[in-house]
């Protein structure tokens, strides 16, 4: 017994020394004084104030996140209907294609979906020209559309797996009270699966934050996002100013995420408390 | 069901609404919508399951459809820069113009068979060593007091958080000749020179595992958590070693759970192009680098959308594998 | 403390002070963090026994089991089996095997494998491996399952693959958790026997994990009474049933009527004892070791109370009362009588005859009565 207990301590110490050196790395040399990143002259701050004046990256810093916001909010609206439909709905027709369609951007190589959408927009943009005149700008539409398209995938299947772990009678029951579908839908589904669709927007935030191929190729001129400026100076060596961008997001993802952790704990402390309490009322 | 709960609703508007929707009611559009749309089925379920479906359809099903074409069509100078299948003469006849050379073309230039079989052969080695370090790890975390699985889990997640970019990054910094670990090993004397590591295969697999390593872990620890332990002790009571055990129980009953997380590694990893681009060798031949090529540099859009239809053939046997391991976790799970 | 003399029995191996015991629990405790699972438990278990241990949930009679298999180690004490340590002993090197609640069937195995993986273990020749299985499925009629999966099976015949499976090896202990738990009533009445037989057919030491007294009543040879991580009484099933040690095993075991009172005669051969809930005296034809003047209660069986409209012609012993229910429940009918003290008597009548039950009705008043050598006497 003792000696499983050591095997499993250092299996654990090895995997996450090698999840984490690599990004306590980054961490270290954004405090670093010389240009050289892995050469080490002495404590600063200085990259990160050269961070503050590279007004490409505050800007294709501030695109990102417009995109990722405006993606997250589309996506978890779609992913939503998509799960509740997979989730409730029963065998309708087309079932198995929408499932399939929900799935599979989940494991499609970026490369591939990021080549058709482009495609798509395209010929979108020809048919458009064509029959109103219209302009599709190669952007942030294109980007956005393209986002959600891909991180849909990830809240319906949040959505539906929260879904079908949670018992229906609830839904039944309100129904059996005389409530129609869209009101069970906003009073009783929507509140019981709101940390679902929190923790989903987060999710397409930040998978549309970090994406590079698909926005590479949707993207047009003059629309950088974040990681293609990222991309486009690290394809040329490592930048002491990227250290300290990594540093910031770092540090901004840890406290989301602890943050979210405490409010998840809390949220499931009030939830037994009042389970304890519905059960000494009994 | 709808006449009961319709009318103890009526009687919430007001006075003047109801005015309007009993005039609503009779004028005879309205009501002919309506009944079309019963008739039609389109009810409120429709409509939630119309509006991702019709999204779904339109920017996922019809730009593959939109690729094929392409892909058998010619390329020429232009925008968009390719010949259309479909040539109308005179107004009424269609000429076919269907092209195979794109297709032709893969199997004639060497280039294009390497990186195929190159990608598969990355691919794979980095599955496997994600299965080699991830396994353990599951089984470890699975493993450990309930009050640290949480946790533990949330390690192996959070890097995933944090940008991919940056984290294939950070091994430039570590791998490259004067980095983190040739600097270390120089001091401690073990090498004079440095070990070129940066910009081989090795920094690509190095990448991959890395980058991966959490889709290998995640099947494996719910495969792991979830598994009945009194099977293991039921072994242990038979005579089996708990390696024994290990071997012919816990192993086999993983089995779903390695074929899912092998999988999650597998397919993304074949079409890679961050990774090799930034820690490989400058001429490593991956598939999804290829593609970028040929679509940004050579801006032969016919060839790139050829390279993605094999690409996606190539991929289609292990995404049957990864469902066909998740619906057997599925039915794990219910029985 | 008292006790209630019985009458000597023929002289079974656990009286013989000779005989070897095949198991042997020595003061022997188990703690998880702060809670006492097991404690001080000390037991002799003989070759050839049905034990039961039995007890509620969380009495710790699972614990001990999980001990002599091996998944637990002992806080402190010794546990020896054919006169063996077994501390620090792996459970793959015990010669016991066990048999679980949930069974643990191997999902991924046919029923064959799952009965031959404990002989490939000890690296039997495949040709005896296999005739031993094969055996052993047409012992528990399972011959015709060999190729399916446990999910292809009933319930009753995934228990008898799991019985199969820990009987294969023919070990000299075998440890039931539950063994019919999960079985229906009808099935596990059937299972019951078939389980009885079996044992004295192959002529292994049983220990049984039950919770359920009925079943430990019909299985076994010796019964040990456990609560709260003690061995309070251990017997064979009449034992237990008639001469209960403590108000505890009476009211676990079966239904009793508990009278309190003080001990107003204490003679060698007969006491008497005077319960204001009862409203009378009860004589007892035996002497109890008491001290004089004790509060003590009587426990009565309650098939052991005469029901009649009748007063039956003796002093000691009788009550009345009136009828508040009955109970109609085809081979008996069940009687609460309510007494003056407003206690409630519970009284099982056999219907011996169509209807027996029929002269006596709601509301009647009633005269109750027992034989003298019907009560127990208990002070704890």
């Amino acid at each position: 017994m003792k000696q499983s207990s050591t095997f499993r301590l250092s299996v654990l110490a090895f995997g996450f020394a090698f999840l984490y050196i690599p990004i306590l790395s980054l961490i270290v040399y954004s405090f670093n004084k010389s240009r050289l990143v892995t050469v080490w002259g002495g404590f600063s701050t200085q990259w990160y104030g050269r961070l503050l004046d590279n007004r490409q990256i505050l800007d294709a810093a501030w695109l990102s996140v417009k995109i990722a916001a405006t993606n997250a909010t589309g996506a978890v609206i779609l992913g939503t209907l998509a799960g509740l439909a997979l989730a409730r709905f029963g065998r309708f027709r087309g079932r198995t294609l929408l499932s399939g369609m929900t799935t599979a951007p989940l494991v499609m190589p970026e490369v591939i979906t990021g080549l058709s959408l482009l495609m798509l927009f395209v010929v979108l943009d020809s048919a458009l020209k064509q029959a109103f005149g219209w302009n599709l700008e190669r952007g942030f539409t294109t980007i956005t559309i393209a986002h959600i398209t891909l991180t849909l995938a990830y809240v319906t299947v949040i959505v539906q797996s929260r879904l079908s772990s949670l018992d229906d009678s609830l839904e039944e029951a309100a129904m059996d009270l005389g409530a129609r579908p869209a009101k069970i839908f906003f009073v009783i589904t929507l509140p019981i699966i709101a940390p679902a669709l929190v923790s989903g927007w987060l999710l397409a935030f930040t998978i549309s934050l970090d994406d590079l191929v698909i926005t590479s190729f949707v993207s047009g001129p003059g629309a950088s996002t974040l990681p293609m400026v990222i991309f486009s100076k690290v394809r040329l060596g490592v930048s002491p100013d990227i250290n300290a961008l990594a540093t910031i997001i770092v540090l901004l993802v840890t406290l989301g995420v602890i943050a979210a952790g405490i409010f998840m704990a809390r949220q499931e402390k009030r939830r037994q408390r009042d389970m304890q309490m519905a059960a000494a009322a009994k | 069901m709808s006449a009961r709960a319709e009318a103890p609703r009526r009687h919430r508007h007001s006075a003047g609404v109801q005015l309007i929707l009993d005039f609503l009611n009779r004028l005879p559009p309205y009501r002919w919508t309506q009944s079309r749309l019963v008739r039609w089925g389109i009810t409120g379920r429709t409509a939630v399951t119309a509006v991702p479906y019709l999204w779904l359809l339109l920017f996922f099903l019809v730009p593959f459809i939109i690729v094929l074409k392409i892909a058998f069509s010619e390329a020429r100078i232009g925008m968009p820069p390719y010949a259309p299948l479909l040539t109308w003469i005179d107004g009424s006849v269609a000429q076919v113009n269907l092209q195979l050379k794109n297709f032709a073309n893969m199997f004639q230039d060497s280039l294009y068979a390497k990186a195929y079989l190159n990608s598969i052969k990355v691919a794979a080695v980095s599955t496997l060593f994600c299965l080699l370090i991830g396994y353990p790890m599951a089984y470890a975390i699975a493993r450990a007091e309930s009050k640290w699985r949480h946790i533990l889990l949330m390690l192996v997640i959070l890097p995933f958080w944090t940008s991919f970019l940056l984290r294939v990054y950070a091994w430039i910094g570590i791998l490259k000749n004067n980095g983190l670990i040739n600097n270390f090993l120089m001091w401690t004397g073990l090498i004079d020179e440095p070990i070129v590591m940066l910009q081989t295969d090795f920094a690509i697999y190095v990448g991959i595992v890395y980058s991966y390593l959490p889709f290998m872990i995640l099947p494996l620890y719910s495969n792991l958590e979830k598994m009945d332990l009194t099977l293991l002790e039921a072994a242990a009571d038979l005579g089996a070693r708990p390696f024994k055990t290990f071997m012919t129980i816990t192993l086999p009953l993983s089995l779903p759970g390695i074929v899912a997380g092998s999988m999650l590694v597998f397919i993304p990893a074949v079409g890679e192009f961050v990774i090799p681009e930034l820690l490989g060798p400058s001429d490593s031949l991956m598939i999804g680098k290829v593609l970028w090529q040929v679509f940004f540099t050579k801006r032969d859009w016919p060839a790139a959308s050829a390279v993605a239809i094999a690409l996606l053939l190539l991929l289609v046997i292990p995404i049957v594998l990864l469902q066909r391991a998740q619906a057997a976790e599925a039915r794990g799970a219910h029985r | 403390m008292a006790t209630n003399p019985r009458p000597q029995q023929q002289l079974a191996v656990w009286n013989d002070p000779q005989a070897v015991p095949y198991v042997h629990i020595e003061r022997v405790t188990k703690r998880f963090g702060d809670f006492v699972a097991v404690n001080s438990v000390s037991l002799k278990i003989y070759k050839k026994e049905l034990f039961c241990l039995l007890g509620g949930s969380g009495c710790g009679k699972t614990t001990l089991l999980r001990m002599l298999a091996g998944f637990e180690e002992p806080t402190s004490g010794k546990l020896f089996i054919d006169g063996v340590d077994m501390t620090g002993i792996p459970p793959y090197e015990r010669p016991v095997n066990m048999m679980f609640q949930s069974y643990a069937l191997f999902p991924h195995m046919t029923v064959e494998q799952n009965v031959a993986f404990g002989l490939k273990q000890d690296g039997l020749p495949k040709d005896e491996i296999a005739t031993r299985v094969d055996d052993m499925l047409k012992l528990v009629r399972l011959q015709q399952f060999g190729k399916r999966k446990p999910h292809q099976l009933s319930g009753g015949q995934r228990q008898r693959v799991a019985l199969a499976r820990s009987l294969v090896k023919r070990p000299k202990l075998l440890l039931l958790d539950e063994p019919l738990g999960a079985l229906d009533k009808k099935l596990r009445e059937h299972t019951q026997f078939e389980l009885v037989n079996l044992q004295e057919q192959l002529g292994v030491t049983f220990v049984v994990v039950t919770h359920d007294q009925e079943e430990a009543m019909t299985l076994s040879s010796r019964i040990g009474v456990m609560n709260q991580g003690e061995i309070i009484q251990v017997g064979t099933p009449k034992d237990i049933y008639e001469y209960p040690s403590s108000k505890f095993v009476a009211e676990f075991i079966g239904n009793v009527n508990m009278f309190e009172g003080r001990l107003i005669e204490d003679e060698p051969d007969h006491v008497r004892i005077d319960s204001p809930e009862l409203g009378g005296t009860i004589y007892v034809d035996h002497g109890v070791s008491s001290a004089p003047e004790a509060v003590v209660s009587a426990a009565i069986r309650p098939e052991k109370i005469n029901i009649s409209v009748e007063r039956p012609n003796q002093t000691d012993n009788v009550v009345q009362g009136t009828v508040k229910e009955i109970a109609y429940m085809g081979d008996m009918s069940v009687y609460l009588v309510q007494l003056a003290s407003n206690k409630m008597v519970r009284i099982t009548q056999p219907n011996t005859y169509r209807h027996a039950e029929g002269s006596i009705t709601w509301d009647q008043t009633v005269y109750l009565s027992w034989h003298p050598s019907s009560p127990v006497v208990l002070s704890e």
